[in-house]
């Protein structure tokens, strides 16, 4: 159908970087707030779209058990089930670059 | 603003489509509107295209520029200037939503029709109303617009904002600036300490001999020990009075400058006034504002517990242990955008799950943040205990700087996505 791959296009460019938006898991949403979705935004925190979902995970775990540094991720990680964790991995790593 | 070349060809590709969208009316699921083009109405606006584009979304706004809160606090003491503020909606447009630069004047929330000052007349299948805070006026005696134009209160940010500096600018060294914090809820839980603190930093730098007084109707605010470490360190020429010690400002008077606390009066040379505050005027207007001026919403779905098919998010909204904050206005946007998506498909809406981070700087290159993690409990957002809380009350220097350039970082991704 040419309006609903038209309709895919639109919503694909609506929030850079977001192409499956519909399809995000509880919490993928929220962590654009300090991870861009577009590219070229100046902020020391990492693009997560297009990383590879065992990277995501691990860092998440490492975060949440406290094995890994940060300013931030730590008391952010310890709110999430690693069930949670793991869907929003997947979905970040299924987005393209 | 920082975008690069590679993101403009980015957007502009976005327009030409966009120009493309009337011929998808035929086969369009639903129409929104969204009342304010903020961080929570602007974010809603373009997530719901981002999730199903067939939805038509106009989006009602007054300024034609949109000027943002967070970071204007630096404007006031110029380490910033008010343009980094500034946003145009032509990237909302872009990604397919309609605006239209008028203010929502009245909801016919049986009809389902937003009537605009303009006169224009728009149906909706589901609303959603995001018009931030207004000013409580008459809830501080002697407190009124035209009192706001001596003692500004600059938060809302635009002309306030730059009175505000350009009161600190004219005083002169030696003078007393005075704040006064309201009682909660109000927009920014840490914005007066935030402004406290980069207020100090101008007088000290600037003008020595000046004081800062920072009048409390609170004896508890947010991210307490690390603005109180940061003041005991650096900022000898602030004082804060509690509302135990007598820091409840009860009324103002604008033409001798004095506010009047519960234990005597106080003589301003520049008085910032952080007046009560309550749910933009359209809430009420449209019946989504319980008695306490806020507007109750179910969690899941955003959808107000007053008035069926209206969806109140950002600071206008009651979300449980949620701050109003534009990191949760534009959290909470997304979670109603899967929401309303969700309803006008048919389908049943998932249960969200929310972050909000707030960063604050006490100078430059002296950052701190708090965290939360939230989840729908009993009607309200609740806080997932052993998650969230305050950066670390002894983090070293390098941690602050860290902390200030991830501020900054934030601004720039949140502004990108909203308005970019
Ligand atoms: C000094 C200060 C510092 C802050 N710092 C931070 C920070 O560091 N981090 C952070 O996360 N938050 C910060 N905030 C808070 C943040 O600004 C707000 O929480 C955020 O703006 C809320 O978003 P909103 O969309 O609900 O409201 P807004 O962003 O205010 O948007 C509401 C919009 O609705 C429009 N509107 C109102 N009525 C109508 C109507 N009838 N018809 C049409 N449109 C209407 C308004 O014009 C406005 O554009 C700060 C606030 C202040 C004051
Ligand atoms: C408040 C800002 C903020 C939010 C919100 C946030 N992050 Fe982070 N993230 C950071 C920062 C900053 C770092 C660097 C580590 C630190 O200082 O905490 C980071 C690091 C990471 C990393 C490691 C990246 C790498 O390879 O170096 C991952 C993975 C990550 N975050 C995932 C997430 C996920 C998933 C979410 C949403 C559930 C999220 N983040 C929400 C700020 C944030």
């Amino acid at each position: 159908m040419r309006f609903s791959a038209l309709a895919a296009l639109i919503a694909a460019l609506a929030i850079p970087g977001f192409a499956r938006a519909a399809d995000a898991p509880a919490g993928a949403l929220s962590c654009s707030g300090c991870h861009p979705g577009a590219a070229g935004v100046d902020t020391p925190a990492v693009r997560l779209v297009g990383l590879p979902a065992t990277d995501i995970e691990s860092a998440m775990r490492a975060y949440k058990s406290g094995a890994r540094a940060a300013t931030i991720m730590d008391r952010i990680a310890k709110g999430l089930g690693d069930d949670e964790i793991a869907a929003i991995a997947a979905w970040y790593a299924s987005q393209p670059k | 603003m920082t975008h690069s070349t590679h993101r403009r060809g980015f957007m502009a590709g976005a327009g030409a489509l966009a120009l493309a969208t009337p011929s998808l009316a035929q086969g369009a699921a639903g129409r929104v509107v969204v009342i304010g083009g903020g961080f929570a109405g602007a974010t809603v606006a373009r997530a719901i295209k981002a999730m199903d584009a067939r939805v038509a979304v106009t989006l009602v706004e007054p300024n034609a520029t949109f000027t943002a809160c967070p970071f204007s606090n630096e404007v006031i003491v110029g380490l910033r200037g008010i343009e980094a503020q500034q946003f145009g909606y032509d990237g909302v447009r872009k990604a397919g939503v309609e605006v239209i630069v008028d203010t929502a004047s009245a909801v016919d929330a049986e009809a389902c029709v937003v009537t605009l000052a303009g006169g224009a007349r728009l149906a909706y299948d589901r609303l959603v109303i995001a018009p931030g805070v207004d000013i409580a006026w008459g809830a501080l005696p002697g407190y009124t617009p035209e009192a706001a134009e001596i003692m500004p209160h600059a938060w809302k940010a635009g002309a306030q904002t730059l009175l505000l500096r350009a009161q600190l600018e004219a005083m002169e060294d030696g003078g007393v600036v005075v704040i006064s914090a309201p009682a909660n809820p109000y927009r920014c839980p840490p914005g007066p300490y935030e402004r406290a603190s980069l207020i100090a930093w101008y007088l000290k730098t600037r003008k020595p001999k000046s004081k800062l007084l920072l009048l409390d109707a609170k004896d508890a605010f947010s991210k307490q020990k690390l603005f109180q470490n940061a003041w005991k360190e650096l900022y000898p020429n602030l004082e804060w009075v509690s509302l135990s010690s007598g820091g409840k400002v009860v009324s103002v008077d604008p033409a001798g400058l004095v506010l009047e606390t519960e234990f005597g009066k106080h003589k301003a040379n520049v008085a910032n006034v952080i007046p009560p505050q309550r749910a933009g005027a359209i809430a009420a207007a449209a019946g989504v504002a319980d008695r306490s001026g806020w507007c109750p919403m179910d969690p899941v779905t955003f959808e107000s517990t007053l008035r069926k098919n209206i969806h109140v998010i950002g600071d206008a909204a009651i979300a449980g242990a949620m701050p109003k904050s534009a990191f949760a206005a534009n959290a909470q946007a997304k979670a109603c955008a899967a929401a309303i998506v969700a309803l006008l498909n048919g389908r049943a809406p998932a249960e969200p799950l929310l972050l909000n981070t707030c960063y604050s700087v006490a100078a430059p290159e002296y950052g701190f943040s708090v965290a939360g993690v939230y989840r729908p409990a009993k009607g309200l957002l609740n806080e997932v205990a052993g998650s969230g809380g305050a950066s670390p009350v002894d983090a070293p220097e390098a941690t602050r700087a860290l902390e200030a350039r991830l501020a900054n970082g934030w601004y720039n991704t949140i502004t990108a996505e909203v308005f970019g």
